[in-house]
């Protein structure tokens, strides 16, 4: 039982992790119908941006854990959401006309730009981000130990999906993202200027994604260049398992396969670990492609 | 005719020629170069003429590398014997793993052909049926022997390997211009007009990739007798990738867009090694800048071309 109860709080940790970086993907293929192969980059430059601003910066030991972190992530936020941004000029907005597989091509090569200059940037090796930010304690709740980390981790995640979902359902500029993801023409002819609502779209995603990469770097201490493509996967699967361009749907789909993927390695193999994730993708593009919230929609496959 | 068989025999005597001159590094990385423009050949019939996004192509590669590895290591089967079966493993591996997702549009199958390279590569990590040996991989894999001539050094390999080449551009050449070329066309242009013309799409689509795969598969029997060595580190997603660029940035569709493509992007970074660091960076950069100016690749595909009969001379006229 307390194996099972680690590992179900792991997999929520993780999984809100999933989830923040599977928001990025399914806002713009609700929007763009285009699959951002970038994005998984874009998390792996926050957690670098991070690193960088937290030992330049020293923010932790002026403001003290607390605070010193909140600055530390709406600054990797910022940052990131400026990349999107300047992302979303250069790569994807010349290919608004163009046939959907020449963008998809274009993400792709943005990926691998951004993938190795990072590489450039920081060299190869991993990189270790300082021990001592967050309070290494445990809790004892009901009788498990959990580390503290955890908590703040899942709780960071919730957070921010909550925010989201509230900016998402209860704003003006949220009701316009909306509209443009459901018919552009239609939200164009409405008044909405659907480019900045692109623009937007490509500043939120990546800003979550790079909180994302933050997250890790503070929750497993270590980070690598070519971390991003692995969870980008991962949160793709979240994504697509939620139902791709449903916003709900990434934030459960995160959850449920970080939990999965925490279970399958405690009770069937470790070594395992990716290849279930991956399984999970494919079974479930198989059966059921418009993922668990989506709705049928004859076009979507 | 008869000036389309000069230049193509003048060809072939230009690429039997640059052993004569140039030392073993050379000669390997042109043999690097003509693995790599068969497995882009390969690919081109899945991506350039299907129109379906495989970035999971090297997981193909790796099946026919391993099945000539492990029926060689453990059998002692003549590794150049073992290339139908290893076109036929990677075939049927294709067939059972297409199968399945072939209805899946572009970038969805897309997502799902990185998942299966990468399943395959951690099942290949983690000593599948206990004969993948792991991440060592498996070694002591024996030399060609062609009617008793063991090919050896890389001077040697350049002609197996060119061959191969040759062969496979003369098979693709006449593969596109086939029923079938022309029917993959068809459905990479128009899924639906194709299926109204009484085209089975997804038996077409099937066929592509597992003709594709069974041809990656011979590859990685090359491949696995040049090294004597393989491990799962040669089929990364990043192999996959390479391929891909290739592909794209030749020319998809395009015969000597692959092999143009092969000497950019294996070759270049060979000529310039400080680059060789940054080659990725410079191929993401260049697949952006492509998609935006230059879609078609920098050989595309010409358009077909038909003549039509002269008045008179068509049969089935009165």
């Amino acid at each position: 039982m307390e194996q099972f109860f680690q590992q179900l709080t792991n997999g929520l940790a993780v999984g809100g992790i999933y989830a923040l970086i599977a928001l990025g993907y399914t806002m713009v293929y609700g929007v763009l119908k285009l699959i951002n192969f970038a994005h998984s980059d874009l998390f792996t430059l926050g957690a670098y941006l991070g690193l960088t601003l937290l030992s330049s910066l020293l923010l932790t030991d002026r403001l003290g854990p607390l605070w010193g972190t909140l600055l530390l992530a709406a600054m990797v936020m910022g940052l990131i959401a400026l990349v999107g941004a300047l992302l979303d000029r250069t790569a994807y907005r010349p290919l608004r006309e163009s046939p959907r597989l020449s963008a998809v091509v274009s993400a792709l090569g943005a990926s691998i730009f951004l993938q190795n200059a990072i590489m450039l940037v920081y060299g190869a090796r991993f990189q270790v981000y300082p021990q001592n930010i967050l309070p290494e304690t445990a809790l004892n709740l009901l009788g498990v130990q959990i580390p503290v980390i955890r908590i703040l981790v899942l709780l960071a995640s919730l957070t921010l999906m909550t925010l989201l979902y509230l900016f998402i359902q209860k704003t003006k500029v949220g009701t316009a993202i909306r509209a443009a993801a459901i018919d552009q023409g239609a939200a164009r002819l409405m008044g909405i200027d659907v480019n900045r609502v692109i623009l937007l779209v490509f500043m939120i995603g990546p800003a979550l994604g790079g909180t994302a990469g933050l997250m890790v770097g503070l929750y497993y201490g270590q980070i690598n260049f070519t971390m991003g493509w692995v969870y980008g996967l991962k949160a793709f699967t979240a994504a697509i398992l939620g139902g791709l361009g449903n916003i709900p749907g990434a934030m459960v789909g995160g959850l449920l396969l970080g939990v999965i993927e925490a279970m399958g390695a405690a009770y069937i193999s470790i070594a395992w670990k990716d290849a279930i994730a991956f399984l999970v993708l494919i079974l479930i593009l198989i059966v059921r492609p418009t993922g668990l919230l989506g709705e049928r929609v004859a076009e979507k496959v | 005719m008869g000036r389309a068989a000069w230049v193509y025999g003048g060809l072939v005597l230009l690429a039997a020629l640059p052993p004569a001159f140039l030392n073993p590094y050379w000669i390997d990385v042109l043999n690097s170069i003509g693995i790599y423009a068969v497995l882009a050949l390969s690919l081109n019939l899945i991506v350039g003429h299907a129109g379906l996004f495989n970035l999971g192509h090297a997981a193909f590669y790796a099946v026919g590398a391993y099945t000539a590895a492990i029926l060689n290591t453990r059998f002692g089967i003549p590794v150049l014997w073992l290339m139908p079966v290893c076109a036929f493993t990677a075939g049927f591996f294709a067939l059972v793993v297409a199968r399945p997702i072939i209805h899946l549009r572009g970038d969805y199958l897309c997502i799902v052909t990185i998942g299966v390279g990468e399943i395959v590569r951690i099942a290949l990590i983690n000593d599948v049926f206990g004969i993948t040996g792991g991440s060592n991989g498996i070694f002591g894999i024996a030399r060609p022997n062609l009617l008793g001539w063991v090919i050896r050094t890389p001077h040697e390999f350049y002609y197996l390997i060119w061959a191969l080449v040759g062969v496979t551009v003369v098979l693709f050449h006449l593969l596109e211009y086939s029923r079938f070329g022309r029917a993959l066309n068809y459905l990479r242009e128009d899924d639906t007009a194709a299926e109204g013309s009484g085209i089975n799409t997804a038996h077409y689509k099937l066929a592509s990739f597992v003709v594709g795969a069974a041809w990656a598969g011979m590859v990685g029997n090359v491949y696995a007798a040049k090294m004597t060595i393989i491990s799962p580190e040669s089929f990364t997603f990043w192999e996959s990738v390479l391929m891909f660029a290739i592909v794209i940035l030749g020319g998809s569709g395009s015969i000597p867009g692959m092999l143009l493509g092969a000497f950019l992007v294996v070759g270049l970074p060979e000529i310039f090694r400080g680059f060789a660091n940054a080659r990725m960076l410079v191929f993401g950069a260049a697949m952006v800048v492509m998609m935006i100016f230059r879609t078609q690749g920098l050989l595309p595909a010409r358009p077909r071309q038909y003549r039509l009969p002269e008045a008179g001379e068509g049969e089935g006229r009165a």
